[in-house]
């Protein structure tokens, strides 16, 4: 990103000397990534690779999308992967784009930076010998009072239109001012650029020492959360953060509320938790989507809701467990999907052996308001008539594998290869809040009631006001440079026709150094203004 | 209220339909192919059609450039007058439309695509009409302006028009108004840019000595360097409000809500990716060795990017953003 400016060329060309080949060639490479066309290349390249990003999913963004890809697309998807296709904006090819973006622009910026102080500390270059040659000009008018005098009164004017103006005497008796205005222009200009560095160091570190895990929160003093890597549902650590760099909190949901449309849609969400910070006592906080729960070193961010059954199993020796479990939503009426499994059941008491052919799971959706249609989703988000619909397997679980599976879905495997078997029928069966099912072999499956979860990101960005800094010094610069503009005016004051009676001749000249519309109009207000007001 | 909106909306659509024929009108009969000369002069000198020039058109005064100057030249003329006159009806109704739109629901109308497009056009629309009370020479320019206005709107009303309803909780923030005001103001600045940018690749065509069909509407637009300056300077003056609204506003809004400042979401992504082309417009368009058809073209490029982000990405991808989809949430 060369300076737009024209530079004054230097005073002698270095005599022709035989250059290193292996120096020649690194220099000719950096003006080459330095140069704009370099740059606006490399501009194109970022937003064209960006684009993938947007058409296949991506991994950081929604793992569950790339997952269903990879069932989609069971060809294409192993060779995305390998390309980067499911992480673009971490993927080498990205990364070395904007890598030589930003060094490209590092290599022109400096220089600029360089020149851009010294012309800041030098003062505004002498006039040149024909004014007239300039792309504006004003003709010699004739003033009273001395050549020096007059140049100095028109020095005044200038500055005080915060120009930069400087008197020097000619060989000739004569006196020039030279002025220039919109040094702001290239300031700005700078400050833009090096905003972006700032923005991308932020980015940076921000990766290295972040984190952020998600989990879903149930609603009761039982289902409380400390935090620690293992109570995350899932979690990403940055790569210079170690699980013991955790802030240590606890959280535990006391109050969900959620008001509705009558249309079905959202109003509001508001969860509120007791919060312990560092095993100080526990405070009571809400939080809501658009305003996280702001802790030391953690924000805790709203994303969603839903609903856990309480269901309790009581099986054929007569034990009885109580879980659970939570069903995520699949729709904005949230009709809602989800499992439960009981694998320690049915343990002979008599030999305190687990039977594997005797573990029990359901499967099914919970609806919170039963249309009166009898479809199988729910009409309206609240819980104006919940019930579940479950249908029940009994069998291996297949829990004991070790294969980490979905605790929101039951082993579709164990089901597919008979392991696990449907023992309720092809119907799922209704079951509303209280209500006690009776399963085939004589054991029992109760719905006590349901409790709120509130599904939370939490996450911490040690740089992000870095970042925002960067973004605000950056849009100020951007401000300048665009509507600045650089450009110098020279007066020339020689002696007049009058001889010793005194008397000036006072010719000027101007030179936008960018496209400026307004410059002509601004030129001959100067000219006025110096003419005038001239002693 | 709503449904006054929605009449309204319609009654907008229409009077930018009869500003879009009038504006033809001016166009075919209209005797502006030198515009850019009686923009920059303030005595007009007219030039007829092939046809000698009536004498009494001599005595135009200086400020006659919106006078009718002859039998010859009226029809054309009053046209163009007629087309600025329903063009600032449309935008009185358009405003109208969306003034009810907000009272109906009874919050900032910028909460689906649909509104979202009804206020974008909205500040296109007002931008256009600034430029045509202020430059009168560009007037021409104005059956493509109303032309793009008429079929975004025809749209938005027909693919994604939406009931009016209350926000979804997650655009309960005061961000909501400035996040989605600025992108609706940079986007309307960009999008009516886009005219003068096209038009200026047709006119130098034209001045090249291009004879082929688009080129020979350079015939009757402004002057190239008129055209050039207009565009730099719209998008100049956008740049800054998008990089506000998507790359400062959108983030502190993201941070909040999502947790994240930036996430690579379609929407953003797109975002980012019209702020590269139009970061790389001003670069080219301040770079003397660049040349202007080249940078013009790349302005071009941006607003095909501002459009994908508009419509492809709601229609196409689903994200984060998605409440912004044809048919709300």
């Amino acid at each position: 990103m060369t300076a737009v400016e024209e530079r004054t060329p230097t005073a002698a060309a270095p005599p022709p000397r035989r250059a290193n080949r292996v120096w020649a060639l690194l220099r000719n490479s950096w003006r080459q990534l330095t140069s704009m066309r370099t740059a606006l290349v490399l501009l194109f390249l970022l937003a064209v690779a960006a684009i993938p990003g947007s058409v296949f999913p991506q991994r950081a963004v929604s793992p569950e999308q790339v997952a269903r890809y990879y069932v989609a697309h069971p060809q294409l998807a192993p060779w995305l992967e390998r390309l980067g296709g499911f992480a673009v904006y971490g993927s080498p090819w990205f990364a070395s784009i904007y890598l030589l973006l930003f060094t490209s622009l590092v290599g022109c910026v400096l220089p600029r930076l360089a020149d851009h102080v010294r012309a800041l500390r030098s003062v505004p270059p002498d006039a040149p010998k024909r004014l007239e040659r300039l792309p504006q000009h004003a003709p010699a008018s004739e003033l009273a009072g001395e050549p020096a005098a007059v140049a100095e009164a028109v020095a005044g004017k200038l500055r005080r239109r915060r120009f930069r103006a400087v008197v020097r005497e000619g060989g000739d008796g004569g006196w020039t001012v030279s002025a220039e205005k919109g040094y702001l222009k290239e300031t700005g200009n700078l400050l833009f650029h090096f905003a972006l560095l700032a923005v991308l160091v932020g980015v940076g570190f921000g990766h290295w020492y972040g984190w952020h895990g998600n989990r879903i929160l149930v609603g009761g003093a039982d289902q409380g959360f400390c935090d620690s890597l293992a109570q995350y549902d899932d979690s990403t650590l940055g790569p210079r953060v170690q699980a013991s760099d955790l802030p240590d909190f606890c959280l535990q949901l006391t109050d969900f509320t959620a008001t509705y449309q009558t249309t079905g849609q959202p109003k509001t969400f508001e969860a509120t938790v007791a919060v312990t910070e560092n095993g100080g006592a526990a405070t009571t906080r809400s939080f809501t989507v658009n305003d996280p729960l702001r802790l030391h070193h953690a924000n805790v961010h709203l994303l969603g809701h839903g609903y856990a059954p309480v269901l309790r199993y009581t099986d054929r020796y007569g034990v009885s467990q109580t879980k659970i479990v939570p069903f995520l939503p699949v729709d904005a009426m949230q009709t809602s999907e989800g499992a439960a499994q009981f694998p320690d059941v049915n343990i002979d008491p008599k030999t305190d052996r687990r039977d594997p052919q005797l573990q029990v799971g359901f499967e099914g959706r919970y609806l919170p308001t039963v249309p009166a249609d009898g479809s199988a989703s729910s009409a309206f988000p609240a819980e104006n008539a919940p019930a579940l619909f479950l249908t029940a397997y009994r069998g291996d679980l297949g829990l004991d594998v070790g294969t980490p599976g979905s605790v929101y879905a039951l082993d579709q495997g164990q089901i597919a290869t008979g392991a696990l078997k449907n023992v309720s029928g092809a119907r799922p069966h209704e079951l509303k809040v209280g209500e006690t099912w009776t399963l085939d072999d004589g054991t029992k499956l109760e719905f006590l009631g349901t409790r709120p979860f509130a599904t939370l990101a939490i996450r911490y960005d040690p740089t992000q006001s870095l970042v925002l800094l960067g973004a605000v010094l950056g849009l100020i610069g951007l401000m300048l440079s665009l509507a600045g503009h650089r450009r110098r005016v020279w007066f020339r004051a020689l002696p007049g026709p009058g001889g010793d009676r005194g008397g000036t001749l006072l010719s000027a000249g101007g030179l936008p150094r960018a496209d400026y519309p307004g410059f002509s109009d601004e030129f001959q207000a100067l000219v006025k203004a110096a003419e005038e007001g001239t002693p | 209220m709503a449904g006054l909106s929605n009449n309204l909306m319609a009654f907008t659509v229409l009077a930018y339909l009869v500003a879009m024929v009038c504006y033809a009108g001016e166009y075919a009969f209209g005797d502006r192919g030198r515009i850019g000369k009686a923009a920059s002069r303030p005595a007009r000198q007219l030039v007829g059609a092939g046809a000698p020039v009536p004498d009494d058109a001599a005595a135009v005064p200086d400020d006659a450039v919106e006078t009718p100057a002859g039998p010859r030249n009226g029809a054309g003329e009053w046209a163009g007058r007629i087309a600025v006159g329903f063009n600032v009806l449309g935008l009185l109704l358009h405003l109208g439309a969306l003034a009810t739109r907000g009272i109906a629901a009874d919050r900032m109308p910028w909460g689906n695509m649909y509104e979202y497009i009804l206020s974008a056009t909205f500040v296109g629309s007002a931008v256009w009409v600034g430029v045509v009370l202020r430059r009168p020479a560009v007037r021409h320019l104005g059956l493509f302006a109303t032309l793009g206005l008429v079929v975004l709107l025809g749209a938005d009303g027909m693919v994604a028009y939406t009931p009016v309803g209350p926000l979804v909780p997650a655009l309960h923030s005061y961000w909501f108004v400035i996040h989605v005001s600025t992108i609706i103001l940079a986007s309307g600045i960009f999008l009516v840019g886009a005219v003068p940018a096209s038009m200026f690749l047709v006119r130098s065509g034209y001045d090249q000595g291009k004879r082929r069909f688009p080129y020979t509407l350079g015939k009757h637009v402004p002057e190239a360097v008129t055209l050039e300056r207009l565009t730099f300077r719209m998008h100049a003056f956008a740049f800054p409000l998008f990089t506000f609204g998507a790359l400062i506003a959108g983030p502190l809004w993201a941070e909040a809500s999502w947790g994240r400042y930036w996430g690579w979401d379609p929407k953003e992504v797109w975002a980012f990716i019209s702020w590269i082309v139009y970061a790389a417009y001003l670069h080219a368009r301040s770079t003397p060795s660049v040349k202007r058809n080249v940078a013009t073209w790349i302005a071009l490029l941006g607003f095909a990017t501002m459009l994908m982000n508009l419509f492809g990405v709601n229609l196409f991808f689903s994200g984060l953003h998605s409440y912004a989809n044809a048919g709300g949430m």
